[in-house]
């Protein structure tokens, strides 16, 4: 199976080709650049390298969150889009499952986002090989109560983020586990790891109903939900009209 | 040769996810709209990462039924045209991202279209533009006076200064208690109203093209906050009609003076508050009385508001003129024409 997987979550772009689990071409940029602009002229060159055409992609997969919102759209839309007009398949993996193979040894692995004001984007997942298994799933939590969780599982854990030491201090002081944390090889999301759990993935997308995994609500919905606690009628928000 | 052309055109700047299949530039094969109205009208107004988050719900649905309803296939297409601005960034990518991959993916030249220019073409389906050509836009975020002496040639020769015409009636909508958007109600209420209030008309008679509309904005939100004070009724019919008549009074005449003062064959009204009928009553009547061989064009009422239709004939336009973006095309979110007043001159 001829695999394209794309991340674009966070500040990260990474775009693989594999041939089933075997990687073709890879190419990851770290720096602030726009991802609208780097994203489609990456994914040609990278099928250039892996001599490969894009009509012979049998599967698209896509970090589909949590991360940045407009950044998950540029990947989502992208992979959405393609998925369509070549007629492959769609699948979806979590932006933070997607770290868990950085970790060296099997067990416990935590990624987070920073979500800002102590919160964070996060999940709990346990690695074996390369079986991923969600243990708690994705979600926007504060740090203080991840790690509460974290100690009621009792076992030791190890921490995949590239913003590790705005919170070491808060683990040290406050997690009864062991803990290990990725240093700076190992904190970055890559399309390889991608492609191989998107591989695994036996459930594929509805390409029209994919939407990314934003794991919050905006702020203008969370306030008019409080205002109006019985009003849903969500199917009639868009409309077609024509 | 062949003569033909059909394009796939991507509209998604603002709260409209639309896709259109257009045939030779002014022949609608379908446009597909879906509208969020109903979801922004809960926040009074356009919440921009709710409208993002329609958007990549809607766009893979309107680009899959714009080309079953065509009855075109992918391959028949010759090009895809995608508004990059002006409008919300994350309404933009979304479409703008979808464009890029499936010309990528179709090996399809990609056609950047300022929606503004799309607006304008709206027109081409009632008929061809002829030039030199003035064009007035008025919409929710534009209120602009844009002179085109030639095909693709586009210079602002007068906007508004602070308030764009449809933003002040959104705003003036709410404070009489109207659900978003405001714009039709208060055209219908001000059919059945009188202008009893006497509003100011700001900068109408100075001598440039420029708009203000907040002013006009105060003056109606002081007199309903005077009346609530003092406990008296206003009547909604002609606090409307008031309103609307000086917003349609300096409208017409800083565009009755660009006609007198340009050599123009046509002028063209387009954007959402385009479709107001005060508007284009008072402007028939006025060019009608005061010009003979002044064509006036008003875009369809159903292409006033966002649609691909509209980016399909500006994009037309544009691949005559080679004008191609690659793989990097981004989002940008305040492009805006060139500002010349001086090209009245």
């Amino acid at each position: 199976m001829k695999i394209l997987a794309m991340d674009t979550s966070n500040v990260t772009l990474s775009v693989a080709v594999l041939d089933s689990e075997q990687l073709l071409a890879m190419q990851t940029t770290n720096i602030k650049r726009n991802h609208s602009k780097q994203l489609m002229p990456i994914i040609s060159q990278t099928l250039a390298e892996a001599g490969m055409a894009l009509n012979e992609i049998d599967r698209i997969v896509v970090a589909k969150g949590p991360g940045s919102y407009t950044g998950l759209r540029i990947a989502v839309t992208t992979a959405k889009t393609l998925a369509l007009t070549l007629n492959a398949e769609l699948v979806g993996v979590s932006s933070l499952e997607m770290l868990v193979p950085n970790a060296p040894q099997n067990g416990l692995v935590v990624p987070f986002f920073d979500a800002r004001n102590g919160n964070v984007f996060a999940g709990i997942y346990e690695k074996n090989g390369e079986q991923v298994v969600n243990v708690l799933a994705d979600q926007h939590i504060s740090f203080e109560k991840l790690l509460a969780k974290i100690n009621e599982l009792g076992r030791p854990v190890y921490f995949v983020s590239s913003q590790f030491e705005q919170f070491q201090t808060m683990v040290e002081n406050t997690l009864v586990v062991v803990a290990e944390h990725s240093g700076k090889l190992n904190s970055l999301p890559n399309a390889h790891a991608l492609g191989i759990l998107g591989l695994q993935k036996t459930e594929l997308e509805n390409v029209y109903t994919f939407v990314p995994a934003y794991l919050r609500v905006t702020e203008a919905e969370r306030n008019w939900k409080e205002k109006h606690p019985n009003d849903e009628n969500k199917e009639s928000y868009v409309r077609q009209i024509n | 040769m062949d003569q033909t052309s059909l394009i796939l055109a991507i509209e998604s700047s603002c709260d409209e996810t639309s896709v259109a299949v257009i045939k030779n530039g002014d022949i609608i094969l379908s446009n597909i709209i879906a509208t969020q109205i109903n979801s922004h009208q809960r926040f009074g107004g356009v919440v921009p990462e709710v409208a993002s988050r329609h958007h990549i719900e809607q766009i893979t649905i309107c680009i899959e039924q714009a080309l079953k309803q065509a009855e075109v296939r992918k391959e028949d297409l010759d090009a895809v045209a995608v508004t990059y601005g002006p409008g919300l960034v994350g309404a933009l990518l979304v479409g703008v991202s979808a464009a890029k991959a499936f010309a990528f993916a179709n090996e399809l030249p990609l056609i950047p279209v300022n929606h503004m220019i799309g607006h304008i073409y709206a027109a081409r389906f009632v008929k061809p533009i002829v030039f030199p050509a003035l064009a007035l836009l008025v919409s929710g975020g534009h209120t602009e006076l844009v002179y085109m002496p030639t095909e693709n040639e586009f210079k602002i020769i007068g906007e508004t200064r602070d308030d764009a015409a449809g933003e002040a009636y959104d705003k003036v909508g709410r404070v009489m208690g109207l659900k978003y958007p405001a714009g039709k109600a208060i055209d219908e209420l001000a059919h059945q109203g009188e202008d009893i209030f006497k509003f100011p008309r700001a900068m109408e008679h100075e001598d440039n093209f420029d708009f203000s509309f907040s002013g006009l904005k105060s003056a109606f939100i002081n007199t309903v906050h005077h009346a609530d004070q003092i406990n008296e009724e206003l009547s909604k019919k002609d606090l409307a009609a008031s309103f609307q008549q000086s917003v349609v009074d300096v409208i017409t005449a800083k565009t009755v003076r660009a006609c007198e003062q340009l050599e123009i064959k046509q002028l063209i009204l387009a954007g959402g508050v385009a479709a107001n009928r005060g508007l284009r009553d008072t402007l028939d009547k006025e060019l009608g009385e005061k010009f003979n061989h002044l064509d006036f064009v008003k875009a369809p009422l159903d292409l006033c508001g966002d649609n691909g239709a509209m980016i399909g004939a500006a994009g037309e336009m544009l691949m005559r003129h080679q004008v191609f973006a690659d793989m990097t095309l981004n989002a940008d979110p305040s492009l805006e024409f060139d500002w010349e007043p001086e090209a009245i001159k």
